[in-house]
Protein backbone atom coordinates (compact mmCIF):
# COMPACT_ATOMS: atom_id res chain seq x y z
CA UNK A 1 0.00 0.00 0.00
CA UNK A 2 3.05 2.21 -0.16
CA UNK A 3 1.96 3.06 -3.31
CA UNK A 4 -0.33 5.30 -2.21
CA UNK A 5 1.69 7.88 -0.35
CA UNK A 6 2.46 11.14 -1.45
CA UNK A 7 5.70 12.13 -2.50
CA UNK A 8 6.73 13.79 0.35
CA UNK A 9 4.84 11.67 2.84
CA UNK A 10 7.16 8.76 0.97
CA UNK A 11 10.54 10.94 1.26
CA UNK A 12 9.78 11.06 5.00
CA UNK A 13 9.30 7.32 5.36
CA UNK A 14 12.73 6.38 3.37
CA UNK A 15 14.86 8.80 5.48
CA UNK A 16 13.16 7.66 8.86
CA UNK A 17 13.80 4.24 7.50
CA UNK A 18 9.93 2.99 7.91
CA UNK A 19 10.58 1.08 4.43
CA UNK A 20 13.40 0.95 1.59
CA UNK A 21 13.03 2.05 -2.03
CA UNK A 22 13.00 -1.12 -3.15
CA UNK A 23 9.69 -1.43 -1.04
CA UNK A 24 7.68 1.21 -2.38
CA UNK A 25 8.42 0.28 -6.00
CA UNK A 26 7.20 -2.98 -5.46
CA UNK A 27 4.20 -1.99 -4.59
CA UNK A 28 3.89 -0.09 -7.10
CA UNK A 29 5.05 -2.63 -9.57
CA UNK A 30 2.56 -4.85 -7.97
CA UNK A 31 -0.45 -2.44 -7.93
CA UNK A 32 0.28 -1.76 -12.07
CA UNK A 33 0.39 -5.48 -12.57
CA UNK A 34 -2.95 -5.95 -10.71
CA UNK A 35 -4.37 -2.89 -12.55
CA UNK A 36 -3.15 -1.68 -15.59
CA UNK A 37 -4.43 -4.04 -18.04
CA UNK A 38 -7.88 -2.92 -17.48
CA UNK A 39 -7.03 0.98 -17.29
CA UNK A 40 -3.92 0.75 -19.92
CA UNK A 41 -2.09 3.82 -18.37
CA UNK A 42 1.14 2.64 -19.41
CA UNK A 43 2.57 1.95 -23.46
CA UNK A 44 5.62 0.68 -21.75
CA UNK A 45 6.95 -0.87 -17.79
CA UNK A 46 10.41 -1.49 -17.14
CA UNK A 47 10.38 -3.07 -13.87
CA UNK A 48 13.58 -4.55 -13.60
CA UNK A 49 15.13 -1.04 -14.36
CA UNK A 50 12.73 0.23 -11.99
CA UNK A 51 14.16 -2.06 -9.34
CA UNK A 52 17.98 -1.76 -9.96
CA UNK A 53 17.77 1.80 -9.48
CA UNK A 54 15.55 1.17 -6.17
CA UNK A 55 18.44 -0.78 -4.80
CA UNK A 56 20.80 2.10 -5.87
CA UNK A 57 18.73 4.44 -3.72
CA UNK A 58 18.46 2.08 -1.08
CA UNK A 59 22.17 1.82 -0.63
CA UNK A 60 22.68 5.36 -0.66
CA UNK A 61 20.02 5.67 2.32
CA UNK A 62 21.50 2.90 4.07
CA UNK A 63 25.22 4.54 3.60
CA UNK A 64 23.66 7.75 5.65
CA UNK A 65 24.42 10.29 2.35
CA UNK A 66 21.47 12.67 2.74
CA UNK A 67 19.13 12.32 -0.07
CA UNK A 68 16.75 14.91 -1.62
CA UNK A 69 13.39 14.69 -2.01
CA UNK A 70 13.40 12.85 -5.02
CA UNK A 71 15.80 10.02 -3.96
CA UNK A 72 14.18 6.79 -4.61
CA UNK A 73 10.71 8.07 -5.71
CA UNK A 74 8.70 6.39 -8.61
CA UNK A 75 7.43 8.41 -11.37
CA UNK A 76 5.91 8.12 -14.53
CA UNK A 77 6.48 9.83 -17.95
CA UNK A 78 4.46 10.92 -20.60
CA UNK A 79 5.52 8.98 -23.37
CA UNK A 80 6.66 12.25 -25.70
CA UNK A 81 9.59 12.86 -23.18
CA UNK A 82 12.62 11.37 -24.41
CA UNK A 83 14.38 8.64 -21.58
CA UNK A 84 17.75 7.49 -23.04
CA UNK A 85 18.06 3.89 -24.28
CA UNK A 86 14.03 3.47 -23.63
CA UNK A 87 11.32 3.45 -26.69
CA UNK A 88 9.21 6.09 -27.04
CA UNK A 89 6.26 6.54 -28.92
CA UNK A 90 4.21 9.55 -28.60
CA UNK A 91 1.35 7.45 -28.70
CA UNK A 92 2.17 6.62 -32.74
CA UNK A 93 2.65 3.80 -34.95
CA UNK A 94 5.42 5.76 -37.04
CA UNK A 95 7.22 5.38 -33.38
CA UNK A 96 6.41 2.49 -32.44
CA UNK A 97 9.77 1.16 -32.08
CA UNK A 98 11.63 4.28 -31.87
CA UNK A 99 14.42 4.43 -28.97
CA UNK A 100 15.60 7.67 -27.87
CA UNK A 101 18.65 8.23 -28.17
CA UNK A 102 19.49 10.84 -25.53
CA UNK A 103 17.94 11.91 -22.30
CA UNK A 104 15.09 15.17 -22.24
CA UNK A 105 16.68 17.56 -19.96
CA UNK A 106 13.88 16.73 -17.59
CA UNK A 107 14.73 13.66 -17.15
CA UNK A 108 18.52 14.12 -16.93
CA UNK A 109 17.37 16.58 -14.07
CA UNK A 110 15.72 13.72 -12.49
CA UNK A 111 18.24 10.95 -12.86
CA UNK A 112 20.42 13.02 -11.11
CA UNK A 113 17.69 13.86 -8.35
CA UNK A 114 17.63 9.71 -7.81
CA UNK A 115 13.95 9.49 -8.79
CA UNK A 116 12.94 6.01 -10.52
CA UNK A 117 11.00 5.64 -13.89
CA UNK A 118 8.11 2.95 -13.98
CA UNK A 119 7.18 3.18 -17.20
CA UNK A 120 6.21 5.26 -20.23
CA UNK A 121 2.30 6.55 -20.44
CA UNK A 122 -0.54 6.49 -22.83
CA UNK A 123 -1.30 9.53 -24.89
CA UNK A 124 -3.26 10.95 -27.66
CA UNK A 125 -0.89 10.37 -30.46
CA UNK A 126 1.67 12.80 -30.35
CA UNK A 127 -0.35 14.80 -27.61
CA UNK A 128 -2.91 15.43 -29.97
CA UNK A 129 -6.23 15.19 -28.37
CA UNK A 130 -8.43 15.90 -25.19
CA UNK A 131 -9.54 11.84 -24.10
CA UNK A 132 -6.35 9.72 -24.51
CA UNK A 133 -8.57 8.05 -27.41
CA UNK A 134 -6.21 8.53 -30.12
CA UNK A 135 -3.49 6.80 -28.84
CA UNK A 136 -2.20 3.52 -31.44
CA UNK A 137 -1.97 1.79 -28.19
CA UNK A 138 -5.68 1.70 -27.43
CA UNK A 139 -7.32 4.31 -25.34
CA UNK A 140 -6.28 4.53 -21.12
CA UNK A 141 -9.75 4.47 -19.17
CA UNK A 142 -10.62 6.53 -16.26
CA UNK A 143 -9.11 4.87 -12.60
CA UNK A 144 -12.84 6.46 -11.32
CA UNK A 145 -15.13 5.00 -13.62
CA UNK A 146 -13.84 2.49 -16.27
CA UNK A 147 -16.50 3.25 -19.55
CA UNK A 148 -15.49 7.12 -19.01
CA UNK A 149 -12.08 8.68 -20.63
CA UNK A 150 -9.04 10.22 -18.00
CA UNK A 151 -9.04 12.87 -20.70
CA UNK A 152 -5.77 14.01 -22.18
CA UNK A 153 -3.72 13.90 -23.68
CA UNK A 154 -1.85 13.25 -20.88
CA UNK A 155 -4.83 10.92 -19.82
CA UNK A 156 -1.81 8.20 -19.37
CA UNK A 157 -0.38 10.32 -16.63
CA UNK A 158 -3.36 11.32 -14.82
CA UNK A 159 -4.81 7.36 -14.69
CA UNK A 160 -1.32 6.67 -13.42
CA UNK A 161 -1.65 8.78 -10.54
CA UNK A 162 -5.04 8.59 -10.24
CA UNK A 163 -4.63 4.84 -9.52
CA UNK A 164 -1.81 4.50 -7.67
CA UNK A 165 0.24 3.27 -9.98
CA UNK A 166 3.28 5.62 -9.64
CA UNK A 167 3.87 8.29 -6.75
CA UNK A 168 3.66 11.81 -9.40
CA UNK A 169 3.97 11.98 -12.94
CA UNK A 170 5.22 14.20 -15.96
CA UNK A 171 3.36 14.95 -19.15
CA UNK A 172 2.78 18.09 -21.61
CA UNK A 173 0.59 20.49 -22.08
CA UNK A 174 -0.44 22.49 -25.45
CA UNK A 175 -4.25 23.30 -25.14
CA UNK A 176 -5.06 21.72 -21.50
CA UNK A 177 -3.07 18.41 -21.85
CA UNK A 178 -1.95 18.27 -17.91
CA UNK A 179 -4.56 20.21 -16.52
CA UNK A 180 -7.79 18.80 -18.00
CA UNK A 181 -6.88 14.90 -17.18
CA UNK A 182 -6.04 15.69 -13.75
CA UNK A 183 -9.54 17.06 -13.22
CA UNK A 184 -11.07 14.03 -14.88
CA UNK A 185 -9.18 11.96 -12.65
CA UNK A 186 -9.60 13.97 -9.27
CA UNK A 187 -5.73 14.75 -8.91
CA UNK A 188 -3.55 17.89 -9.55
CA UNK A 189 -2.00 19.05 -12.93
CA UNK A 190 0.37 22.11 -13.44
CA UNK A 191 1.14 24.08 -16.09
CA UNK A 192 4.03 26.24 -15.63
CA UNK A 193 4.84 29.68 -17.39
CA UNK A 194 5.95 28.88 -20.97
CA UNK A 195 9.43 28.79 -20.92
CA UNK A 196 9.97 27.76 -17.53
CA UNK A 197 10.56 23.81 -18.05
CA UNK A 198 12.75 23.15 -21.01
CA UNK A 199 11.30 21.35 -23.58
CA UNK A 200 14.51 19.87 -24.84
CA UNK A 201 13.43 16.07 -25.32
CA UNK A 202 9.62 17.06 -25.62
CA UNK A 203 8.55 15.78 -28.66
CA UNK A 204 7.74 18.99 -30.51
CA UNK A 205 3.85 19.66 -30.91
CA UNK A 206 3.43 23.26 -31.16
CA UNK A 207 6.42 24.61 -29.59
CA UNK A 208 5.14 28.25 -29.05
CA UNK A 209 2.53 26.53 -26.37
CA UNK A 210 3.91 23.35 -25.34
CA UNK A 211 5.20 23.06 -21.79
CA UNK A 212 6.19 20.41 -19.77
CA UNK A 213 4.49 19.89 -16.03
CA UNK A 214 3.90 17.44 -13.11
CA UNK A 215 0.95 15.36 -12.25
CA UNK A 216 0.36 14.58 -8.52
CA UNK A 217 -2.02 13.70 -5.51
CA UNK A 218 -1.46 17.50 -4.01
CA UNK A 219 0.11 20.28 -4.67
CA UNK A 220 2.60 20.26 -2.36
CA UNK A 221 3.71 17.33 -4.67
CA UNK A 222 3.40 19.37 -7.81
CA UNK A 223 5.70 21.82 -5.84
CA UNK A 224 8.18 19.12 -5.81
CA UNK A 225 8.36 17.98 -9.11
CA UNK A 226 8.31 21.31 -10.89
CA UNK A 227 11.23 23.12 -8.52
CA UNK A 228 13.15 19.68 -9.63
CA UNK A 229 12.30 20.27 -13.27
CA UNK A 230 13.15 23.88 -13.74
CA UNK A 231 15.57 26.11 -14.58
CA UNK A 232 16.72 27.11 -18.25
CA UNK A 233 18.91 25.26 -20.41
CA UNK A 234 21.48 26.18 -23.43
CA UNK A 235 19.62 23.42 -25.41
CA UNK A 236 16.23 25.19 -25.70
CA UNK A 237 16.71 29.02 -26.23
CA UNK A 238 13.22 29.90 -25.32
CA UNK A 239 13.68 28.82 -21.86
CA UNK A 240 14.00 30.76 -18.76
CA UNK A 241 15.22 31.05 -15.35
CA UNK A 242 12.23 31.86 -12.52
CA UNK A 243 13.21 33.95 -9.91
CA UNK A 244 12.15 31.53 -7.20
CA UNK A 245 10.93 33.44 -3.95
CA UNK A 246 9.94 30.56 -2.17
CA UNK A 247 10.38 32.50 1.09
CA UNK A 248 7.41 34.08 0.49
CA UNK A 249 5.25 30.83 0.02
CA UNK A 250 6.18 30.57 3.82
CA UNK A 251 4.51 33.63 5.06
CA UNK A 252 2.05 33.72 2.37
CA UNK A 253 -1.68 34.37 3.06
CA UNK A 254 -5.12 34.54 0.95
CA UNK A 255 -6.19 36.72 3.37
CA UNK A 256 -6.45 40.25 1.58
CA UNK A 257 -5.62 38.82 -1.99
CA UNK A 258 -7.32 39.81 -4.63
CA UNK A 259 -9.12 36.78 -6.92
CA UNK A 260 -10.75 37.45 -10.07
CA UNK A 261 -13.58 35.70 -12.04
CA UNK A 262 -13.46 36.10 -15.69
CA UNK A 263 -17.27 36.32 -16.51
CA UNK A 264 -16.48 34.78 -19.66
CA UNK A 265 -15.78 31.67 -18.07
CA UNK A 266 -19.06 31.27 -16.63
CA UNK A 267 -21.42 30.44 -19.68
CA UNK A 268 -24.41 28.36 -21.34
CA UNK A 269 -23.14 25.02 -22.27
CA UNK A 270 -20.94 24.57 -19.04
CA UNK A 271 -22.50 21.97 -16.71
CA UNK A 272 -25.09 23.42 -14.23
CA UNK A 273 -22.98 20.73 -11.44
CA UNK A 274 -19.67 21.68 -12.06
CA UNK A 275 -20.64 24.97 -12.10
CA UNK A 276 -22.26 24.65 -8.37
CA UNK A 277 -18.27 23.08 -7.19
CA UNK A 278 -17.06 26.33 -8.58
CA UNK A 279 -18.82 28.46 -6.88
CA UNK A 280 -18.19 26.51 -3.61
CA UNK A 281 -14.73 27.09 -4.17
CA UNK A 282 -15.11 30.71 -4.73
CA UNK A 283 -17.36 30.71 -1.36
CA UNK A 284 -14.46 29.12 0.31
CA UNK A 285 -11.73 31.43 -0.80
CA UNK A 286 -14.04 34.13 0.64
CA UNK A 287 -14.24 32.74 3.92
CA UNK A 288 -10.15 32.48 3.65
CA UNK A 289 -10.45 35.94 3.62
CA UNK A 290 -9.55 36.50 -0.72
CA UNK A 291 -11.54 39.41 -2.14
CA UNK A 292 -13.34 37.99 -5.20
CA UNK A 293 -13.74 40.69 -8.25
CA UNK A 294 -15.87 40.17 -11.07
CA UNK A 295 -13.52 40.81 -14.47
CA UNK A 296 -13.84 40.42 -17.85
CA UNK A 297 -11.65 38.99 -21.01
CA UNK A 298 -13.17 39.94 -23.80
CA UNK A 299 -11.59 37.94 -26.36
CA UNK A 300 -12.27 34.66 -24.71
CA UNK A 301 -14.96 33.75 -27.19
CA UNK A 302 -12.30 33.92 -29.99
CA UNK A 303 -9.37 31.77 -28.05
CA UNK A 304 -10.45 28.22 -29.19
CA UNK A 305 -10.36 29.29 -32.98
CA UNK A 306 -7.45 31.05 -32.43
CA UNK A 307 -5.51 28.66 -31.00
CA UNK A 308 -6.84 25.95 -33.79
CA UNK A 309 -5.24 27.89 -36.36
CA UNK A 310 -2.09 28.45 -34.56
CA UNK A 311 -1.70 25.51 -33.19
CA UNK A 312 -1.98 22.81 -36.31
CA UNK A 313 -0.14 25.39 -38.22
CA UNK A 314 3.01 24.21 -35.68
CA UNK A 315 1.83 20.77 -36.03
CA UNK A 316 2.46 20.73 -39.80
CA UNK A 317 5.80 21.95 -39.45
CA UNK A 318 7.15 20.12 -36.46
CA UNK A 319 5.75 16.80 -38.02
CA UNK A 320 7.45 17.25 -41.20
CA UNK A 321 10.52 15.47 -39.87
CA UNK A 322 8.74 12.24 -39.51
CA UNK A 323 9.58 11.23 -43.02
CA UNK A 324 10.08 7.75 -43.05
CA UNK A 325 13.89 8.34 -43.94
CA UNK A 326 15.50 9.23 -40.61
CA UNK A 327 13.74 7.21 -38.04
CA UNK A 328 10.05 5.41 -37.18
CA UNK A 329 8.20 3.36 -39.43
CA UNK A 330 8.93 3.56 -43.24
CA UNK A 331 6.43 1.87 -45.87
CA UNK A 332 7.94 -0.58 -47.96
CA UNK A 333 5.31 -2.05 -50.18
CA UNK A 334 4.33 -0.70 -53.58
CA UNK A 335 7.35 2.16 -53.38
CA UNK A 336 8.73 3.65 -56.36
CA UNK A 337 10.81 6.61 -55.59
CA UNK A 338 11.31 8.88 -52.73
CA UNK A 339 7.89 10.63 -53.16
CA UNK A 340 6.63 7.13 -52.41
CA UNK A 341 8.41 6.59 -49.22
CA UNK A 342 6.88 10.09 -48.01
CA UNK A 343 3.35 9.55 -48.79
CA UNK A 344 2.75 6.08 -47.91
CA UNK A 345 4.56 6.26 -44.43
CA UNK A 346 2.79 9.57 -43.24
CA UNK A 347 -0.51 7.63 -44.68
CA UNK A 348 -0.12 4.59 -42.62
CA UNK A 349 1.85 5.74 -40.07
CA UNK A 350 -0.39 8.65 -38.33
CA UNK A 351 -3.07 8.40 -36.98
CA UNK A 352 -6.76 10.39 -37.97
CA UNK A 353 -6.38 13.41 -35.80
CA UNK A 354 -2.51 13.80 -36.48
CA UNK A 355 -3.66 14.02 -40.42
CA UNK A 356 -6.59 15.99 -39.49
CA UNK A 357 -4.31 18.84 -37.79
CA UNK A 358 -1.09 18.25 -40.23
CA UNK A 359 -3.90 18.93 -43.22
CA UNK A 360 -5.26 21.89 -41.17
CA UNK A 361 -1.98 23.74 -40.46
CA UNK A 362 -0.88 22.91 -43.85
CA UNK A 363 -3.85 24.85 -45.17
CA UNK A 364 -3.50 27.74 -42.95
CA UNK A 365 0.16 28.75 -43.95
CA UNK A 366 -0.42 28.01 -47.63
CA UNK A 367 0.37 30.85 -50.31
CA UNK A 368 -2.79 33.14 -49.86
CA UNK A 369 -4.38 31.83 -46.52
CA UNK A 370 -1.01 32.75 -44.46
CA UNK A 371 -2.67 36.13 -43.71
CA UNK A 372 -6.19 35.55 -43.14
CA UNK A 373 -5.36 32.40 -40.86
CA UNK A 374 -2.00 32.46 -39.27
CA UNK A 375 -1.51 36.11 -39.33
CA UNK A 376 -4.94 37.33 -38.10
CA UNK A 377 -4.64 34.20 -35.40
CA UNK A 378 -1.60 35.74 -34.16
CA UNK A 379 -2.43 39.44 -33.70
CA UNK A 380 -5.71 37.65 -31.81
CA UNK A 381 -3.20 36.03 -29.74
CA UNK A 382 -1.55 39.04 -29.09
CA UNK A 383 -5.05 40.31 -27.43
CA UNK A 384 -5.49 37.67 -25.65
CA UNK A 385 -2.53 38.13 -23.73
CA UNK A 386 -3.25 41.87 -23.53
CA UNK A 387 -6.65 41.26 -21.76
CA UNK A 388 -4.44 38.98 -18.81
CA UNK A 389 -2.06 41.64 -18.58
CA UNK A 390 -4.82 44.20 -17.95
CA UNK A 391 -6.66 42.04 -15.64
CA UNK A 392 -3.02 40.83 -13.72
CA UNK A 393 -2.84 45.28 -13.30
CA UNK A 394 -5.65 43.86 -11.15
CA UNK A 395 -6.42 40.92 -9.25
CA UNK A 396 -3.62 38.19 -7.96
CA UNK A 397 -4.95 35.06 -9.61
CA UNK A 398 -7.91 34.33 -11.86
CA UNK A 399 -10.18 31.42 -11.07
CA UNK A 400 -11.70 29.37 -13.48
CA UNK A 401 -13.49 25.85 -14.17
CA UNK A 402 -10.79 23.15 -15.39
CA UNK A 403 -13.37 21.71 -17.96
CA UNK A 404 -16.91 22.62 -18.61
CA UNK A 405 -17.81 18.80 -18.03
CA UNK A 406 -16.69 16.15 -15.96
CA UNK A 407 -15.11 12.91 -17.72
CA UNK A 408 -17.20 11.93 -20.63
CA UNK A 409 -17.91 8.27 -21.65
CA UNK A 410 -15.39 6.65 -24.08
CA UNK A 411 -16.37 7.20 -27.86
CA UNK A 412 -19.03 9.72 -26.99
CA UNK A 413 -16.81 12.66 -28.82
CA UNK A 414 -14.13 11.18 -31.03
CA UNK A 415 -16.36 11.07 -34.49
CA UNK A 416 -16.71 15.02 -34.45
CA UNK A 417 -13.40 16.90 -33.56
CA UNK A 418 -15.35 20.05 -33.39
CA UNK A 419 -16.87 18.69 -30.29
CA UNK A 420 -13.75 17.44 -28.78
CA UNK A 421 -12.04 20.65 -29.46
CA UNK A 422 -14.42 22.02 -27.00
CA UNK A 423 -13.53 20.07 -24.26
CA UNK A 424 -10.19 22.18 -24.24
CA UNK A 425 -12.28 25.63 -24.18
CA UNK A 426 -11.29 26.65 -20.33
CA UNK A 427 -7.57 25.59 -20.62
CA UNK A 428 -5.81 27.19 -23.85
CA UNK A 429 -6.18 30.60 -23.32
CA UNK A 430 -3.64 30.30 -20.63
CA UNK A 431 -1.41 28.31 -23.53
CA UNK A 432 -1.98 31.60 -25.90
CA UNK A 433 -1.12 34.05 -23.03
CA UNK A 434 2.15 31.94 -21.77
CA UNK A 435 0.33 31.83 -17.79
CA UNK A 436 0.76 29.78 -14.99
CA UNK A 437 -2.29 27.38 -14.47
CA UNK A 438 -3.02 24.63 -12.16
CA UNK A 439 -6.26 22.28 -11.91
CA UNK A 440 -7.00 20.65 -8.68
CA UNK A 441 -9.75 18.67 -7.40
CA UNK A 442 -12.91 21.28 -6.00
CA UNK A 443 -15.70 18.63 -5.18
CA UNK A 444 -17.77 15.59 -6.94
CA UNK A 445 -20.08 15.65 -9.45
CA UNK A 446 -22.35 12.20 -9.62
CA UNK A 447 -19.40 10.94 -7.98
CA UNK A 448 -16.68 11.86 -10.44
CA UNK A 449 -14.18 14.93 -9.61
CA UNK A 450 -14.44 18.32 -11.20
CA UNK A 451 -11.53 20.59 -11.34
CA UNK A 452 -10.81 24.33 -9.83
CA UNK A 453 -7.94 26.40 -12.51
CA UNK A 454 -6.03 28.85 -10.41
CA UNK A 455 -4.48 31.20 -13.67
CA UNK A 456 -1.85 33.26 -12.67
CA UNK A 457 0.05 36.09 -14.23
CA UNK A 458 3.59 35.18 -16.36
CA UNK A 459 6.36 34.19 -13.90
CA UNK A 460 3.99 33.87 -11.01
CA UNK A 461 4.32 30.43 -10.86
CA UNK A 462 5.14 30.60 -6.99
CA UNK A 463 2.12 32.55 -5.95
CA UNK A 464 -0.79 30.38 -8.41
CA UNK A 465 0.73 26.77 -6.38
CA UNK A 466 0.98 29.20 -2.91
CA UNK A 467 -3.23 29.62 -3.51
CA UNK A 468 -3.65 26.21 -4.35
CA UNK A 469 -1.58 24.97 -1.68
CA UNK A 470 -4.04 26.84 1.33
CA UNK A 471 -7.03 26.04 -0.66
CA UNK A 472 -5.91 22.59 -0.59
CA UNK A 473 -4.66 22.62 3.22
CA UNK A 474 -7.99 23.97 4.17
CA UNK A 475 -10.63 21.68 3.27
CA UNK B 1 -16.86 23.52 -48.25
CA UNK B 2 -13.01 21.88 -49.60
CA UNK B 3 -13.28 20.38 -52.58
CA UNK B 4 -11.61 17.14 -53.31
CA UNK B 5 -9.51 19.57 -55.59
CA UNK B 6 -8.32 21.43 -52.25
CA UNK B 7 -7.80 18.21 -50.25
CA UNK B 8 -5.69 16.66 -52.30
CA UNK B 9 -3.51 19.69 -52.90
CA UNK B 10 -3.13 20.24 -48.97
CA UNK B 11 -2.50 16.61 -48.62
CA UNK B 12 0.18 17.03 -51.35
CA UNK B 13 2.08 19.72 -49.81
CA UNK B 14 1.86 18.04 -46.52
CA UNK B 15 2.86 15.10 -48.11
CA UNK B 16 0.41 12.97 -46.57
CA UNK B 17 -1.29 9.71 -48.64
CA UNK B 18 -4.92 9.66 -48.33
CA UNK B 19 -7.94 7.04 -50.03
CA UNK B 20 -10.41 8.14 -51.39
CA UNK B 21 -12.54 7.69 -48.27
CA UNK B 22 -10.39 9.84 -45.92
CA UNK B 23 -10.41 12.48 -48.83
CA UNK B 24 -14.25 13.19 -48.46
CA UNK B 25 -13.85 12.26 -45.07
CA UNK B 26 -11.09 14.99 -43.73
CA UNK B 27 -12.87 17.37 -46.25
CA UNK B 28 -15.98 17.68 -44.51
CA UNK B 29 -14.29 17.37 -40.97
CA UNK B 30 -11.38 20.11 -42.03
CA UNK B 31 -14.39 22.16 -43.89
CA UNK B 32 -16.37 22.28 -40.30
CA UNK B 33 -13.43 23.39 -38.33
CA UNK B 34 -12.49 26.27 -41.08
CA UNK B 35 -16.58 27.19 -40.54
CA UNK B 36 -15.60 27.52 -36.65
CA UNK B 37 -12.10 29.62 -37.02
CA UNK B 38 -13.54 31.81 -40.01
CA UNK B 39 -14.86 33.63 -36.74
CA UNK B 40 -11.95 35.23 -35.93
CA UNK B 41 -12.04 37.55 -39.42
CA UNK B 42 -14.30 39.35 -37.53
CA UNK B 43 -11.92 40.38 -34.39
CA UNK B 44 -10.79 44.15 -35.31
CA UNK B 45 -6.85 43.89 -35.49
CA UNK B 46 -5.90 47.49 -36.91
CA UNK B 47 -2.61 48.29 -35.67
CA UNK B 48 -2.09 45.27 -33.29
CA UNK B 49 1.52 43.48 -33.88
CA UNK B 50 1.58 39.77 -34.02
CA UNK B 51 2.99 37.68 -31.55
CA UNK B 52 4.74 34.59 -31.94
CA UNK B 53 7.08 34.67 -28.66
CA UNK B 54 4.96 34.99 -25.58
CA UNK B 55 7.30 35.64 -23.20
CA UNK B 56 9.12 38.34 -24.94
CA UNK B 57 12.30 36.94 -25.72
CA UNK B 58 14.37 38.51 -28.44
CA UNK B 59 17.31 36.97 -29.85
CA UNK B 60 19.14 34.47 -27.25
CA UNK B 61 23.01 33.81 -28.22
CA UNK B 62 24.88 31.43 -27.11
CA UNK B 63 28.54 30.77 -27.75
CA UNK B 64 29.02 29.45 -31.14
CA UNK B 65 31.34 25.79 -30.61
CA UNK B 66 30.74 22.29 -31.69
CA UNK B 67 29.86 19.86 -29.41
CA UNK B 68 30.42 16.62 -30.99
CA UNK B 69 27.21 14.33 -30.08
CA UNK B 70 28.57 11.11 -28.98
CA UNK B 71 25.59 8.58 -30.11
CA UNK B 72 26.05 9.20 -33.58
CA UNK B 73 25.82 4.99 -34.17
CA UNK B 74 22.36 5.15 -32.37
CA UNK B 75 21.01 7.56 -34.39
CA UNK B 76 21.55 5.63 -37.56
CA UNK B 77 20.79 2.72 -35.87
CA UNK B 78 16.97 4.60 -35.73
CA UNK B 79 17.16 4.61 -39.73
CA UNK B 80 15.30 2.27 -42.01
CA UNK B 81 17.66 1.83 -44.21
CA UNK B 82 21.69 3.06 -43.83
CA UNK B 83 24.59 2.30 -46.13
CA UNK B 84 28.60 2.75 -44.84
CA UNK B 85 27.60 6.00 -42.39
CA UNK B 86 24.93 7.48 -44.38
CA UNK B 87 21.04 7.41 -44.71
CA UNK B 88 19.66 5.41 -48.38
CA UNK B 89 16.90 6.91 -49.85
CA UNK B 90 14.84 5.39 -52.64
CA UNK B 91 15.60 7.50 -55.98
CA UNK B 92 14.30 10.81 -56.36
CA UNK B 93 12.87 10.28 -59.77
Amino acid sequence: MLNKLTIKQAHQGLIDKKFSSLELTEDCLSEIKKRNKKINAFISIDSDLALEKAKEADKKIGQGVEIGVLEGIPLAIKDNILIEGIKTTAGSKILENYIAPYDATVIKKLKNAGAIFLGKTNMDEFAMGSSTENSYFGPTKNPRDLERVPGGSSGGSAAAVAANFCLGALGSDTGGSIRQPASFCGIVGFKPTYGCVSRYGLMAMASSLDQIGPLTKNVEDAEILFHEIKGRDGKDSTSIELNSKLEIKNKFKVQGIKIGIPKEYFIKGMDKEVEETLKKAIKKFENLGAKIEKVSLPHTDYALACYYIIMPSEVSSNLARYDGIKYGYSAKEKIKDLLDVYLRSREKGFGDEARRRIMLGTYSLSSGYYEAYYLQAQKIRALIKKDFVQVFNKVDCLIAPTSPTIAFKIGEKIDDPLKMYLSDIFTISANLAGLPAISLPCGLVNNLPAGLQIIGNQFEDEKVLAIADIYERSE
Amino acid sequence: MLTIQIVEYIAKLARLGLNKKEKEKFGEQLSKILDFVEQLQKVEVKNIEPIAQITGLENRERIDEVEQFAGEKKLLDLAPDTDNGYFKIKTVF
